[in-house]
């Protein structure tokens, strides 16, 4: 690809992207967005967050994987408890964190 | 320390909640580093000029489009189309403009164009945290914090993984430290029964739809989870006002 074309790439990219973000804020003040669409949007922050992790941690497609062999699906759980009884994202990494190197050195 | 007569309070406070928001986005930043370690470093690997790769990270400024976008690249994929997939990849972020848009209806210009430019994952998720907690008046500068902090970093470890290589041992595992950061805001964001039931049905719908392309199947698991979420409080409140009445 010539740089050329990686510059338009990048230009049309920022322009895409900015589009994506603005959208609402710039264009769509909240008192014209329709009432059963507004109830929606404190939905938006758990169900992201819920997808994101769901696919980091057990994958998806061919990458799939629910067997207990899997350490970092077992690391995600040790790391919810921890983030559901402490509410503390330091300690919630470092458990994860902590689950994981200990599994890679015990099983390996 | 006393601020509360003192005449530049309201500046203290700006400055207070800034600095809480990049501090706030720490524990994501350490998960962000490799992840912009190895972009420049593969944007370095498949030869593409160094200005070009930091470009990508300075006005793209999205992870995971970024690095489709490079594959594309690589494959010699039409711009037009590669404009296309970064697009799509970055839909979901409409949902957080939408969001986010009536907790800043009330600003300036100026500061709706600078933090809808901010408005990534990780600001999203630590910010929308913010937002839960009352005296929200000056919760903006929190946003700017929290997407500054993000900012800076993805531009530093883009630039070190293009000059140094990606660095990082792998089996260091430090890119766990962005999903497991994303447990510690999903938790307290699940605050009632409808909450729980959005967050259940779109990490099985991501999962099972998670093989459609340009992380398509996570914009329909989303949008699918906050309708059912949405309809099931509608029910709840419903069932409330027909047991008071």
């Amino acid at each position: 690809m010539s740089e050329q074309a990686l510059w338009v790439v990048i230009l049309g990219g920022m322009a895409a992207t900015y589009a994506t973000r603005a959208s609402f804020i710039l264009f769509v003040p909240p008192e014209r967005m329709p009432a059963w669409f507004r109830r929606g949007l404190r939905f938006v922050a758990p169900a992201v967050l819920a997808g994101l992790v769901a696919t980091e941690l057990v994958g998806t497609g061919e990458t799939l994987n629910l067997s207990l062999g899997n350490h970092r699906l077992i690391a995600g759980a040790v790391a919810a408890f921890v983030a559901w009884r402490s509410r503390n994202t330091w300690l919630t990494i470092l458990a994860g964190m902590g689950a994981l190197w200990l599994m890679g050195q015990v099983i390996g | 320390m006393s601020v509360s007569n003192h005449p530049s309070g309201a500046s203290v406070e700006r400055r207070r909640e800034f600095w809480l928001g990049a501090r706030d986005q720490i524990p994501i930043l350490v998960g962000v580093l490799p992840a912009g370690l190895i972009f420049g470093a593969l944007g370095k690997a498949a030869g593409l000029p160094d200005l070009v790769v930091q470009a990508f990270s300075l006005l793209v400024f999205a992870g995971s489009a970024q690095f489709v976008a490079l594959g594309l690249a690589v494959s010699n994929a039409p711009p037009l189309i590669i404009i296309l997939a970064i697009f799509i990849v970055n839909l979901r972020h409409s949902l957080y403009s939408a969001s986010f848009s009536e907790h800043l209806a009330h600003l300036p210009p100026r500061w709706k164009i600078c933090l809808s430019w901010l408005l990534t994952d990780e600001a999203f998720a630590v910010a929308s945290a913010r937002y839960r907690r009352p005296e929200r008046g000056n919760a903006h500068w929190y946003l700017l914090g929290t997407g500054l902090a993000l900012w800076a970093t993805w531009q530093v470890s883009t630039a070190v993984g293009i000059l140094v290589g990606a660095g990082v041992p792998e089996s260091w595992h430090l890119d766990f430290a962005l999903p497991l950061t994303f447990v510690a805001l999903l938790i307290p964001s699940i605050t009632d029964g409808p909450t729980r039931l959005t967050a259940v049905l779109a990490g099985l719908l991501a999962v099972g739809m998670g093989a459609l392309p340009y992380l398509f199947g996570l914009v329909v698991a989303v949008i699918v989870a906050v309708g059912v979420g949405a309809l099931a409080e509608g029910r709840s409140r419903a069932s409330v006002d027909e047991a008071e009445a």
